[in-house]
């Protein structure tokens, strides 16, 4: 007998459908609770159905499966049937921390979201002492999520000991990477893990004005996040007197304007601040003068979101996963040519291969796997034969790589590498905040160079310029912008030199192949 | 009285003319005239109290504001890393081909159904030129 039908219904499930499945369902009668997504992307969209209390999947559908399973009250023989959703070998292997409820709840009932926990880490810290709050935090090991991979227990103390009644918490929802989706998943799926995070941050500083800054390339995020504010603060979660304890914090909602290094931190205080979205130079670190001249944490938002579970389960149950300095887990986002997409919550520590092929099942054309960027577009490109590499902090850094925010791109052997170092460096010429020389000019330099590159000219002399070109700017940008660029494009050089061949030569390889 | 009627004065009422709401107030501005005129930007420049040349500086810095009208129906098809890796430069000229006009965006956070774009705030996975012709006839529609 059937229960309720649950519809994953985030932008990345309505950008293949969603809603036309959930018409086709309530036309049929169906009792419809609209979920987040599992992060399953290639079977979206993806609807479940509860039976005996578990959750049975059905993806991905067209209307006519979902017409045609309502009407047949969902039977698990149909050809789209997926069986029980946890024990899916996707979500079997998973550690799900921070995306426990994300696919689970619908992200807007704050009764479901009380039911499954969501508020245990919260109350947990509002009866703790600020100092006992970053102590745990501390204890965990937990690194900012953004991509810097900052202590995120060293920050808040920071921030705590600074004097004034005046501070804020800052959530960064820019998410710009390519590549990445982890915070617009979770926001859509389960704000409150988030609006939580932000309110721990918040006393264990002395804060009780937080923002988010979410990009306006996320309007459903948007629309979410804004709706379960109001949510929350009718509840009496937010606002004056949070669950009774006499806690006081009111979170703000700001839109991002199309600008991807308003992602960098300093720049997004500007641009919370009204202004052009400009790097302010440092120090100060803006834990000690950040937004309005105020003591400020700048966390991405898994960073925040993380700390309800380790402020309910404690920073030595958090320690405990993943190794060394890479303790916890981590969101990784498989994007690009892959064949299943999606979102990993896992222990630090997992093989990139793995990840690859036994989750991702290779490439999406089913061509051979060719290149794989790593942490965004200021990560560097792997090569297929070196994916044996541990996903953590430092087994990364040790490969030439970086863990960024979590997302892989991977790329079949119809890439043209030297096509993506010219746009690695096309990309810093357009965004880059115009700050600093190296930056600004290095960029559009080392874009006119690469293009000569590609079109055969002069190939060996302007791959040195390229190298100094890079060298300059990973020595002497004022923020990783600039600073990072290089990564892309050195490792395309280094990794593929058989693309930035002169033309002739080229040719002439092509030829014996 | 200007050619946005109380429009601009209510933006800002209703962000209390707060200086550090600009991009929030061109936010609306944008989304209600279609684009931020230079009249607009005066009438903004007043009620913040902050000069004309602040608000051209933000205005130019961030690509979600223009200076003049934008067609009522815009695709933004995803032009990073991960949509090209499926294809999004091939779709890119494929549109063009039909004389499809598109805006550049980097990443909508769907790299995973790439080519992605979006067309009035509905995003749109797996993008072929159909798709994209049949979103765009049906947002011109409404
Ligand atoms: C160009 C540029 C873009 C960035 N974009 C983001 C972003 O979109 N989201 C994010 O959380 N951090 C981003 N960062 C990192 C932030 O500057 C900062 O390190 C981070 O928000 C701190 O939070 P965390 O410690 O929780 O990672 C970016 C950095 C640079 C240089
Ligand atoms: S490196 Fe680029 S983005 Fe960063 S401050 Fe310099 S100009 Fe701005
Ligand atoms: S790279 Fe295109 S949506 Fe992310």
């Amino acid at each position: 007998m059937t229960d309720r039908v649950y519809l994953s219904m985030d932008a990345a499930a309505r950008s293949v459908g969603a809603d036309d499945i959930a018409s086709a369902l309530s036309r049929a009668g169906c009792e419809l609770v609209t979920t987040g997504s599992r992060g399953m992307l290639w079977l979206e969209p993806m609807v479940e159905v509860e039976r005996d209390g578990v959750r049975h999947g059905f993806g991905p559908l067209t209307p006519d499966d979902a017409a045609g399973l309502a009407a047949m009250d969902f039977p698990d023989t149909h050809a789209k049937a997926l069986g029980p959703v946890e024990a899916l070998p996707w979500m079997q292997a998973q550690s799900r921390l921070i995306f426990a409820r994300c696919g689970l709840i619908d992200p807007l009932d704050p009764d479901m979201f009380e039911a499954e926990g969501g508020l245990n880490g919260l109350k947990t810290a509002l009866a703790l002492q600020p100092d006992a709050i970053i102590d745990t935090l501390t204890r965990s090991g937990l690194r900012g999520r953004g991509g810097a991979g900052f202590p995120a227990g060293i920050k808040l103390r920071t921030a705590a000991a600074q004097p004034g009644p005046v501070k804020y918490i800052c959530a960064n929802a820019d998410e710009g990477d390519s590549g990445t989706f982890a915070d617009r998943m979770l926001m859509e799926g389960d704000p409150g893990q988030l609006i939580a995070g932000i309110i721990i941050a918040g006393r264990a500083i002395g804060a009780e004005t937080g923002y988010i800054y979410l990009r306006s390339e996320y309007p459903d995020a948007i629309r979410i996040v804004s709706k379960a504010l109001d949510i929350w603060r009718a509840q009496g979660w937010l606002g004056e007197n949070i669950l009774g304890s006499g806690q006081r914090f009111d979170i703000h909602l700001r839109r991002g304007a199309g600008s991807y290094v308003c992602g960098e931190e300093s720049a997004m205080l500007e641009s919370l601040e009204g202004k052009r979205g400009q790097v302010r130079a440092k120090p100060p670190i803006p834990a000690i003068s950040g937004l309005f001249g105020k003591p400020t944490i700048i966390n991405n938002v898994l960073t925040l979101a993380s700390m309800p579970w380790i402020l309910e389960h404690g920073g030595d149950a958090y320690a405990a996963r993943g190794h060394d300095h890479s303790t916890g887990t981590q969101a990784f986002q498989l994007a690009g040519n892959i064949a299943q997409g999606g979102l990993l919550e896992l222990d630090f520590g997992i093989s990139l291969k793995r990840l690859v092929e036994e989750f991702g099942g290779g490439t999406l054309s089913g061509r051979p796997l060719r290149a794989a960027q790593l942490g965004g577009p200021l990560g560097a490109y792997i090569r297929a034969d070196r994916l044996d590499v541990a996903m953590d902090y430092e087994s990364l850094a040790a490969h030439g790589a970086m863990l960024g925010h979590g997302g892989i791109v991977v790329f079949d052997d119809t890439v043209d590498m030297a096509a993506q170092a010219e746009f690695a460096m096309a990309f810093c010429a357009e965004e880059s905040c115009g700050k600093c020389t190296p930056c600004r000019i290095g960029a559009v330099r080392g874009r006119e160079t690469l293009a000569k590159i590609r079109q055969g000219e002069d190939v060996s002399a302007n791959l040195d310029l390229v190298e100094d070109l890079c060298t300059l700017m990973s020595d002497a940008s004022l923020c990783a912008m600039g600073g990072l660029t290089p990564m892309p494009v050195m490792s395309a050089i280094r990794e593929f030199p058989e693309d930035f061949k002169p033309r002739a030569e080229a040719s002439a390889a092509d030829r014996v192949d | 009285m200007s050619h946005h009627g109380d429009g601009i004065a209510e933006i800002c009422t209703h962000h209390r003319d707060e200086p550090s709401a600009l991009i929030e107030i061109l936010h609306d501005v944008q989304a209600r005239f279609g684009h931020v005129s230079d009249e607009a930007a005066r009438e903004i420049a007043a009620r913040l109290n902050i000069t004309r040349a602040d608000i051209h500086g933000v205005r130019s810095f961030y690509h979600d504001f223009t200076t003049v009208p934008t067609e009522p129906v815009r695709i933004k098809l995803c032009r990073a890393e991960a949509c090209q890796a499926v294809g999004s430069e091939q779709l890119a000229t494929a549109l063009e081909a039909r004389g499809i006009e598109t805006e550049t965006v980097y990443c909508l956070g769907n790299c995973a159904l790439g080519p992605a774009a979006m067309i009035q705030q509905r995003l749109i996975g797996r993008a072929s030129v159909d798709s994209l012709e049949r979103a765009r006839a049906e947002a011109l529609d409404d």
